[in-house]
């Protein structure tokens, strides 16, 4: 026998750098089924679908076991098929069980499963249901009667993206998985980003469906609905319909989109390269002057929300540039009316994109012109698919159509954003290309495409060198931003997507959403980006006549009131305040010092500390009514104290002596005896 | 879990000061967690939904993660506790020496219904807990920390008098 | 308490021994008082004051301290940690005699001082006397629970004082580390436990010395060494006995691990139910740290080793070495699939030795004494003694030590005396709620870990749950399945779901509602559960229903098909009523009602309201005249 090989099921199958025997079994042509396994993902291994019996070791789950050159193992037999159907039949019988009406009917690994290995029976007394729906962000919905537990979003959101929002919380039978404390995803800091939908095999992880809205818009006579598609729509729409070239998928999205009823179809990548050019614009003034450097692309609605959440001290540096769909609605609501001739009440927006973010960014307050969204409804490949499905229409078979103009105009720059490293390679072109002909040659920025989750470069833009860094997953970002906070790194602008791959991984894709599937994706983008006319940003006719006719030039004072935007510190989750000291007293003085991350390490608990321990020896802390809280999105300015009401910024511990002569004692009528005698601390 | 989701609020107190004393003591990682938990109880007989969020900030470990510890271990409770402590050993040696008689003694006599474990006034709480190790003395209960062996309902109801009389005192 | 000096060389080591050892094994009057949790629970500190009382009023030479200036004839007084017979506690021992007194009140100090320490008389009315015969023993050695004891991890436990260092070096304490440290390498150390056939307590049987090796092999600058004490199992408590009293062989141990695979820190995850056991290792530690026998620089040398205490949280699947790592870690004490074995990537990801409590207390000795020394105990496969923790329907119940492959007979009837009431075996429970049962056809099986397995039990951690005729063995497996399924910590699919499941077949045969076809879904869940389950908990966790099935198949057919229970114990099948005839009308038995379920005035007869009735028994139990009913 070869000495570099695994007998699986009696063949032979060679090694070659498999991390467990479970890659290797698949690799030999065997679908060995799992719930909990994920190349991306830490091994978890609790689902025991893909036990295996291994001579010499019995039954092993394969997804931990390194594979041993000589290892001999049968996949099926009685024992692993037993468990197999068992560890299936004890999960349905725990199991909501509503197939037909669940979202994710035809796609659920558990339904599919059950069917595959013939479950046909369940033994088990179906507990009772009482999980409520969580329907509370724009963009997700939880059903917990749908969970099994697989853990595959608790390691996601932990791993990949670094939040940890969601996590195990109780033991044995009653094990859940919950934000924390129970509470909805909206009060906690979830930043939306869909990739626990991407991974849930059931439908316990669901992006929020809107199709219905979207029908009603369409039927609607009095509307004129245009569509907005994401760059990277097209790269995974035709995957359900077996079309997987890109720019065809596109053409025959514009076709099924109009049989749907939209009036015009315009391409995002469109305001992509508006971005592009305001964005870069922005950037050679920062290079310039040397301010608000690195600066971090805004493109992506997850991270801008992580950025408010977790590095309010940055949000300076965070491109002031909308991101492509936001300012594709801003314009489109400002100019479309006229040029299309209908009334401003009229024209409804809306975007077809790759994530659920989206969803929660076209909700922002600060995107919407007198109470109306620029952007009226966002849905998700997802979504369009099963509107393309629910009428029927035959996706494959659809001639492919040109999109509408002036907004269908692209340059493979705007194509390329949607996947990891095509927005810092759409400013590289536009930056070099514009500047130095050393550069002129080369339009392909290889340094930084790919999957790593961080990519450097560096180029030289008006004979100064810059420094790049591309990152995608946001445990890559905040381990990126970790490092530009202890100063060791120089990077002056920084690409941050959320999802891993960027936007063709987004939550809002079909499934499978995998690596496999990103990388395919990945190359279907730069295949459109290839055989562009135009592929400078720069280059766009309609970008340069959007300038001539509304925009006067880049970084204007009109490109920026319809094209920028500005961030603010926001909670992580719904307020909650500690205890610390009741008072009774009819005029108490009520104060609330902050003790969320940012105030915390800027030292909020000495603030606190301090403060009780003076007011104790002045003796009057029973008048003082002091809690502790979490944030009153105020981080810059922190630490924070609130006293009735009133916020008062930068309250170091240095800083109680003065905020308690000047604030509150005058409140509390107290005048020192000895005032020299008030203690220093 | 509908443990998670009440809100109460929380009684203002000095405990919070010792809270930070506490993950000072035992350093802020994530591998003092659970001794930050257990001395947190300690002081505020439970662990308080607001105190743990100040945990995970302090510790920089996501709040669901310390709520998903706290829920997993026995020894943690989300809801206030009785001031006194009555638990009673269900470990094999006390089932076979037949400790049912004693739970439900104590339970009629803490006039605990269903699945309360505290009493209304939130003097007692009653747990039933896995062995404690005093198998030769069953069936055996733990008051306040101390062991009582070859416990009978009779003499279990006869301490918890016994208690009762002293917080009277102690009232007066 | 008296400072100590640091011992920096093996010859500091040797002096302190001597000195220690000529005043604690002289002839001097030594009486010690068990301080265990069962005795301190039953008043034996009461008794301890009571005895100084009695012994500083009579103004007899005491010694204070060990090494005190007192005389060598002083007597001196202490406590020791568990004596392992609790049941007959609080006792007392008074050496050099050995006289081994029971139930020891205070009131009985001035007899105890004036007796037998001044008049070196026994007290007859304290010995323990034999259930059958009544006949007293007055020595502990002449006691049948001891008498068929060997001990050599409990020898000292029960009669040195565990708060005093200096007593077990005076025992040879430590001198297997100094030699060690000193002569041997870690190679020789692993070579010599390997070949001492140790396997590990904890209930896995991985022999100790090949775990040592795995783990000196491979390469980390950091390594750790684990002491496993979070001794779940309910009927098992030998590791709280051994912590309490002697708690330095428990750190020599840790130590000698340490030096064997290269490691300079070690933690002790112990239960936070017991306090006193947490409380003895800790100070244990700060003793042993104080002579620098642990710590930096240990004896003078450039080896350094730390031992911290994790107190668990009450998760029984944190004895689970993965899930125990993954506690100390501080999070959830969830098991992760093995490979990688903690040897390879344990706590931290760094090499990492786990080893149980007993397993650690026996490596002094086997250094000590030699590997064929150890050998010499035990039969082939499974060398040594192994403690035992007899409970339940038994006459003697406590802590045992004897040789592995000492017969279930043997331990049931010589060292614990038989059934209580003269009632007949029915099975014995071997090795927690995850071990299986033994019965009657098992009396000559040899107990340990080989054997145990071969009939589908288990060594476990050693608990020994003997149960008589009246025990119906559907309800064990209920009983055990209850406290699995409450402990399974809910990550793998098929002990999550399927605990659950088997439960609650169980409860539904138990409750009368039992089908056929429920016993073979139970056994298929049983045994997928078994094989196809992610760590041993739940791998295990069906054996209580396996082999009950197995042995005991007839009484599940019994409840499912006859609906009937034949021990009677299930109370679905039974009805309590009142003879009218026989009813005098007392209320002795409405009053110990718990639920208030039996009304009827004063001299009229009662009446049980069955709707109300829990079927406890309390009434049939406190009726004098035999008026109440069961059917």
């Amino acid at each position: 026998m070869n000495s570099n090989h695994v007998t699986v099921d009696g063949v032979q199958v060679e090694l070659n750098g498999e991390r467990n025997v479970l890659e290797l079994v698949r690799k030999a042509g065997i679908d060995l089924p799992t719930f909990c396994y994920h190349s991306e993902l830490s091994i978890y291994g609790a689902c025991r679908m893909c036990v295996c019996e291994i001579e010499g070791k019995g039954l092993q789950a394969t997804c931990s076991l390194p594979p041993e050159p000589g290892m001999v193992l049968r996949t099926t037999t009685e024992k692993t098929l037993r468990i197999r159907r068992m560890a299936l039949e004890l999960l349905l019988s725990n199991h909501c069980g509503d197939c037909p009406t669940c979202s994710k009917n035809g796609q659920c690994r558990l339904q599919t499963l059950a069917q595959q290995l013939g479950v046909r029976e369940i033994r088990f007394p179906k507990p009772e249901f009482t999980h409520e729906l969580d329907e509370s962000t724009p963009s997700l919905v939880r059903d917990p009667g749908k969970c099994i537990l697989c853990g595959d979003c608790v390691r996601m959101c932990r791993e990949v993206q670094g939040l940890g929002v969601l996590d195990f919380s109780g033991r044995g039978w009653d094990v859940t998985v919950n934000a924390a404390f129970g509470k909805p995803m909206a009060e906690v800091e979830c930043v939306q980003c869909g990739q626990c939908v991407s991974t849930c095999p059931t439908g316990a992880l669901t992006v929020k469906n809107e199709t219905n809205r979207a029908w009603e818009l369409l039927y609607d006579t009095g509307k004129t609905v245009v569509a907005q598609v994401a760059p990277a729509v097209r790269a995974a729409v035709g995957e359900t319909f077996g079309v997987l070239d890109g720019e065809v998928a596109m053409g025959k999205l514009a076709a099924a989109l109009r049989r749907l009823g939209f009036n015009k179809v315009y391409d995002t990548s469109f305001a992509a390269d508006l971005t592009t050019v305001e964005e870069g614009t922005e950037f050679l003034k920062r290079l310039a002057t040397g301010e608000r450097l690195p600066q971090f692309t805004s493109c992506c609605p997850a991270w801008v929300k992580y950025a408010e959440q977790s590095f309010p001290d940055y949000l300076d540096n965070l491109s002031t540039c909308r991101s492509p769909q936001q300012m594709f609605g801003a314009l489109a609501k400002k100019h479309l009316p006229d040029e299309l001739g209908v009334a401003s009440e009229a024209l409804v927006v809306v975007s077809i994109m790759p994530c659920t973010a989206k969803k929660f960014e076209a909700a922002r307050p600060e995107f919407a012109t007198e109470g109306t969204p620029d952007v009226d409804l966002v849905l998700t490949t997802q979504e369009i698919i099963r509107m393309i499905e629910q009428a029927g229409i035959r996706f494959a078979d659809l001639a492919p159509e040109a999109l509408d103009m002036p907004f269908g105009m692209k340059t493979g720059a705007g194509v390329i954003f949607g996947a990891t490293g095509g927005v810092a390679e759409a400013v590289l072109r536009l930056a070099t290309l514009g500047s130095d002909p050393k550069n002129r040659n080369s339009i392909d920025f290889h340094d930084v495409r790919g999957m790593d989750g961080l990519k450097e470069a560096q180029v030289t833009v008006n004979d100064r060198v810059v420094k790049l860094a591309v990152v995608n997953g946001l445990e890559n970002a905040r381990q990126l931003m970790e490092r530009v906070k202890s100063g060791d790194s120089d990077y002056d602008i920084v690409e941050v997507m959320s999802c891993r791959g960027g936007c063709i991984g987004g939550g809002g894709q079909p499934l499978p959403n995998d690596m496999a599937a990103r990388e395919r994706r990945r190359k279907a983008l730069y295949d459109c980006d290839r055989v562009q006319a135009f592929r400078n940003a720069a280059d766009n006719p309609f970008v340069q006549e959007a300038y001539r006719k509304w925009l006067d030039e880049p970084n204007s004072h009109t490109a920026h009131e319809l094209l920028h935007t500005s961030y603010s510190h926001r909670r992580r989750r719904a307020n909650e305040t500690i205890g610390v000291n009741e008072s009774h007293d009819p005029n108490m003085v009520a104060v609330k010092v902050c003790v969320g991350t940012g105030c915390y390490l800027k030292g909020s608990y000495d603030t606190l500390h301090r403060l009780m321990d003076q007011a104790d020896r002045l003796g009057y802390s029973d008048r003082l009514d002091v809690r502790a809280t979490f944030c009153f999105e105020n981080c810059g300015g922190g630490p924070s104290v609130e006293i009735d009401g009133e916020l008062y910024s930068h309250v170091t511990p240095d800083a109680v002596n003065r905020l308690r002569e000047e604030v509150i004692e005058p409140k509390l009528g107290y005048t020192p005896l000895v005032k020299e005698k008030a203690p220093n601390a | 879990m509908s443990q998670l989701t009440v809100e109460r609020p929380m009684k203002a107190d000095r405990s919070f000061a010792r809270v930070q004393e506490i993950i000072q003591e035992c350093g802020a990682t994530e591998s003092a967690l659970i001794p930050i938990l257990q001395r947190v109880q300690d002081e505020y007989r439970y662990l308080p939904q607001e105190i743990l969020a100040y945990i995970s900030t302090a510790l920089r470990i996501s709040p669901a993660t310390v709520c998903g510890v706290a829920t997993f271990y026995a020894q943690f409770s989300l809801e206030p506790k009785g001031k006194h402590v009555v638990r009673v050993c269900d470990g094999t040696a006390c089932h076979v020496r037949d400790n049912r008689a004693l739970i439900e003694s104590i339970r009629k006599r803490l006039r605990l219904k269903g699945k309360e474990k505290t009493t209304v006034d939130q003097l007692y709480t009653l747990e039933v807990v896995n062995c404690i190790g005093a198998c030769a003395l069953a069936p055996a209960v733990v008051v306040d920390e101390q062991v009582y062996g070859q416990m009978t309902g009779e003499r279990l109801v006869k301490l918890i008098n016994e208690i009762d009389a002293r917080e009277q005192e102690e009232d007066l | 308490m008296t400072t100590l000096t640091p011992i920096l060389h093996p010859e500091a080591l040797d002096t302190l021994r001597e000195q220690a050892s000529a005043v604690l094994d002289s002839d001097a009057l030594r009486v010690v008082v068990c301080g265990g949790t069962g005795c301190n629970s039953n008043g034996s500190g009461a008794v301890y004051e009571a005895l100084l009382a009695a012994v500083e009023e009579r103004d007899l030479p005491l010694r204070v301290d060990l090494l005190d200036e007192a005389e060598m004839d002083a007597l001196s007084l202490t406590f020791s940690g568990c004596s392992g017979f609790c049941e007959v506690g609080p006792i007392v021992r008074i050496l050099p005699e050995d006289y081994f007194y029971v139930r020891v009140k205070p009131a009985d100090a001035a007899e105890i001082v004036e007796k037998t320490l001044m008049g070196n008389e026994p007290i007859q009315r304290l010995m323990y006397k034999d259930r059958h015969s009544g006949e007293p023993y007055a020595r502990r050695g002449d006691i049948p629970f001891y008498r068929h004891q060997v001990n050599i991890t409990l020898d000292d436990c029960g009669l040195i004082d565990p708060a005093d260092i200096r007593q077990y070096i005076a025992h040879s304490g430590y001198k297997a580390l100094a030699d060690s440290l000193f002569n041997q390498t870690p190679e020789t150390v692993i070579d010599e436990v390997t070949k001492s056939g140790l396997r590990g307590r904890g209930g896995g049987g991985f022999p100790t010395g090949v775990k040592w090796n795995i783990t000196h092999k491979v390469r980390g600058e950091k390594k750790y060494v684990v002491c496993n004490a979070d001794e779940g199992d309910p009927g098992a408590f030998m590791d709280r006995s051994v912590l309490e009293g002697n708690p330095h062989a428990v750190l020599e141990g840790m130590v000698l691990a340490g030096y064997a695979i290269g490691a300079d820190e070690g933690y002790v995850y112990v239960r936070a139910e017991y306090p006193l056991a947490v409380r003895r290792i800790r100070h244990a530690i700060q003793q042993a740290e104080e002579v620098h026998l642990l710590g930096d620089g240990i004896l003078g040398t450039a080896f350094s080793f730390h031992i911290k205490i994790k107190e668990g949280a009450g998760a029984f699947v944190c004895g689970e070495e993965t899930a125990l790592i993954a506690s100390i870690e501080g999070q959830r004490g969830m098991p992760r699939p093995k490979p990688p074995f903690p040897a390879q990537g344990g706590l931290w990801g760094r090499p990492t030795v786990v080893n149980n409590v007993e397993t650690l207390a026996n490596i002094p000795k086997i250094l000590r004494n030699g590997a064929e020394w150890y050998r010499s105990f035990g039969n082939e496969k499974s060398a040594g003694t192994k403690v035992f923790a007899i409970t339940g329907d038994i006459v003697n119940t406590g802590l045992i030590e004897v040789p592995m492959g000492t017969t279930l007979g043997d331990v049931v009837y010589k060292v614990g005396g038989g059934i209580r009431g003269g009632k007949q075996l029915k099975t014995v429970q071997i090795g927690g709620p995850s071990g299986g049962c033994l019965t009657t056809q098992h009396l000559d099986l040899p107990l340990d870990y080989d054997s145990l397995r071969s009939v589908g039990a288990m060594v476990g951690s050693g608990g020994l749950v003997v149960m008589d005729e009246d025990t119906c063995m559907v309800e064990v497996a209920r009983f055990f399945m209850t406290f699995t399924q409450s402990e399974s910590c809910g990550k793998c699919v098929l002990c999550r779901e399927g605990t659950k499941r088997m439960l609650e077949i169980l409860e539904k045969i138990v409750a009368g509602n039992g089908k056929v076809e429920d016993i073979s879904t139970l056994e298929e869940l049983a045994e997928t559960v078994r094989d196809g389950s992610l760590c041993g908990l739940g791998k295990t966790a069906p054996n209580p229903v396996l082999s009950t099935l197995k042995h005991f198949r007839d009484e599940y057919l019994a409840h499912v098909v006859d609906k009937r229970c034949p021990a009677g114990q299930c109370a679905a099948f039974l009805n309590y009523s009142i003879d009218a005839a026989k009813c005098k009308g007392c209320r002795l038995c409405g009053k110990k009602c718990p639920v208030d379920a039996i009304t009827g005035s004063v001299k009229e007869p009662h009446l049980i309201d069955q709707e109300k009735c829990i079927k406890c028994g309390a009434c049939f139990d406190a009726c004098r005249l035999n008026a109440v009913l069961v059917g």
